[in-house]
């Protein structure tokens, strides 16, 4: 099936509109990473000259060595508890009708319908009566709050793809429900398990206000950092401040590129697969 | 005792059931009990009685008004990036060159965040950035105010929302709407009878996780708002009655009247779906 796109009237705007998007997209990126190397840039195009000092800066003052490593420390263990935890839960949602079937589901969806500050703000409290928050701890159990749920609603129709009679016929064979798991499900979920990690991976890094509001002095990520740099503007030279937002930024570039290799954004939440093209 | 067991399997309850428990313990103990324990204090304000912390809210108006300036800001946000992204994406469900180059550019903005989207907006839309540069005649202010929450919110939530109405349309059969070309349906009847209605719900699901992101919007209404006042969004106050003021039943209480508006527009939203949807199945039938 082919399907041309010509040249109507609302081909043009649509297309207009796209392209004036990501015009607009190139510019609040690039004038960041032009602002990292520049010298001085005030009231011209671009700056007066290039350097990379301000990446040297940045790494030494806001310590993004210890930043960065309790970055990815926060996201693998969110990634590891909230695949593990997540993945049997979502089997059962799948596969199963039982008696509150429906209201255990709606339970696991509130956590994402929520603004994260609205139940952030009593978790930190909650944490911080048990001492854990302001460290990694307190840390990676905020962010387990949407990831869990969130594991188990990518998880989902990866597992309704997967036919029960291969599952059955395990059975039938004398497979227990771990030996199904292991020796069935998982390699037939691989991809489903890869993409579920991939994207709590980048929403564990890019998550703001859940971090913010557990994370003490030792146990920021980068995002948080980055924020607090921000707001005490004036201290710091704009550039270096720049140059951090640039590392983040090919921080998560790198992550997604690793992302798509294993998940096509369009497929995230589709259930019928696209025709064949012939 | 095995007769149990088996009544029990009948009606789907076996030991099976157990692999929900972990996620279930974890969604409890880290969202049900602290949601209840901020729901709790925030009816034990250290003075004014039970309401105190509520009265407090609502009796001033700078912390009342933060209610019409955060849903001034989100409303329009998400209604704007789910408008613009059906016939945007109504229009790419198909497969042309260069299809997954654009899924992809499109991701990048909401991996980077809202924090790195105001760095971004601070110097692209700012007084002597490349935006007014190019536009003639005098600067127009675009940043620490109203426009620049607002732009950050299109271009962390535009793309969100195109990729996720983009796969409900790619989720829809595509040889129902050949059916309906067959039978000699144009593109708007095939648009308005099949593919609308089949997109309902992913549109109302779209719209509430658009308002959602829109709703919690922090940093850049701090960053490349006005946080003082023309920006000051409801999470603002929050974060002020918890962490400047130490007032923790004010910061619940704020919290939990946000939980509350947030709930009740995903209501309204689901709500306005479901009589939309029966109403055009009724209308198909007749």
């Amino acid at each position: 099936m082919k399907r041309r796109i010509t040249a109507s009237p609302g081909a043009w705007i649509v297309w207009g509109v796209v392209a004036f998007f990501f015009v607009n997209l190139a510019g609040v990126i690039g004038s960041v990473l032009v602002s990292s190397f520049g010298t001085r840039w005030f009231d011209t195009w671009l700056p007066q000259g290039f350097t990379t000092d301000w990446y040297g800066a940045a790494w030494r003052e806001f310590g993004l060595l210890d930043v960065l490593t309790v970055t990815l420390e926060v996201s693998l263990l969110v990634v590891a508890i909230s695949v593990l935890v997540g993945l049997p839960a979502s089997y059962v949602l799948a596969r199963r009708a039982f008696p509150g079937r429906r209201l255990l589901y709606l339970l696991f969806l509130l956590p994402i319908l929520m603004p994260p500050i609205t139940y952030g703000i009593p978790l930190a409290t909650v944490l911080y009566k048990y001492g854990f928050a302001g460290h990694l701890s307190g840390v990676v159990l905020a962010n387990l709050v949407p990831s869990i749920p969130f594991v188990i609603l990518t998880m989902t129709p990866f597992i309704e793809q997967v036919d029960p009679a291969i599952e059955r016929a395990a059975r039938m064979c004398g497979a227990r429900t771990h030996q199904v798991f292991t020796r069935i499900l998982a390699p037939l979920l691989v991809p489903g398990i890869l993409a579920a990690s991939v994207l709590v991976l980048v929403r564990t890094v890019g998550m703001f206000e859940l971090t913010f509001l557990t994370a003490g002095p030792d146990s920021q990520t980068l995002v948080v950092a980055l924020y607090y740099t921000m707001s005490a503007a004036g201290i710091r030279a704009q550039q270096s401040v720049d140059a951090m937002a640039v590392i983040y930024t090919s921080m998560m570039l790198v992550l997604l590129v690793v992302a798509l290799r294993y998940v096509n954004p369009t497929q995230l939440v589709a259930r019928v697969k696209d025709d064949d093209d012939d | 005792m095995t007769a149990l067991r088996h009544r029990l399997a009948e009606r789907g309850i076996d030991r099976q059931l157990a692999l929900l428990l972990p996620a279930l313990l974890c969604v409890l103990v880290l969202f049900v009990y602290p949601f209840a324990y901020g729901v709790g204090l925030s009816f034990q304000p250290s003075s004014g009685g039970v309401l105190g912390a509520y009265r407090t809210f609502f009796e001033d108006p700078y912390q009342r008004d933060t209610i019409a300036t955060t849903l001034g800001l989100s409303l329009p946000a998400a209604l704007l990036n789910v408008a613009a992204s059906v016939p945007i994406a109504y229009r790419m469900r198909g497969r042309f060159r260069g299809k997954r180059l654009m899924t992809t550019l499109l991701v990048v903005p909401i991996t980077l965040g809202t924090v790195l989207t105001a760095e971004g907006l601070l110097n692209f839309l700012g007084p002597t950035g490349w935006f007014n540069r190019i536009l003639p005649g005098d600067a127009v202010r675009l940043t620490n105010n109203y426009w620049g929450v607002f732009f950050s919110l299109i271009i962390t939530g535009f793309p969100f929302a195109f990729l996720l109405i983009l796969s409900y349309l790619s989720g829809i059969d595509p040889s129902l709407e050949k059916a309906a070309a067959t039978l000699g349906a144009g593109w708007w009847q095939r648009f308005r009878r099949i593919t609308l209605p089949l997109l309902a719900p992913g549109l109302a699901t779209t719209f509430c996780l658009t308002f959602v992101l829109a709703f919690s919007v922090f940093p850049s209404a701090v960053l490349v708002g006005d946080p003082a006042g023309s920006t000051r969004v409801i999470s603002i106050a929050a974060y002020h009655a918890g962490y400047e003021a130490y007032d923790y039943p004010l910061a619940s209480a704020i919290a939990v009247v946000m939980g509350v508006i947030e709930l009740v527009v995903v209501a309204v939203a689901l709500g306005l779906r479901s009589l939309f949807y029966t109403g055009t199945t009724s209308s198909g039938k007749g």
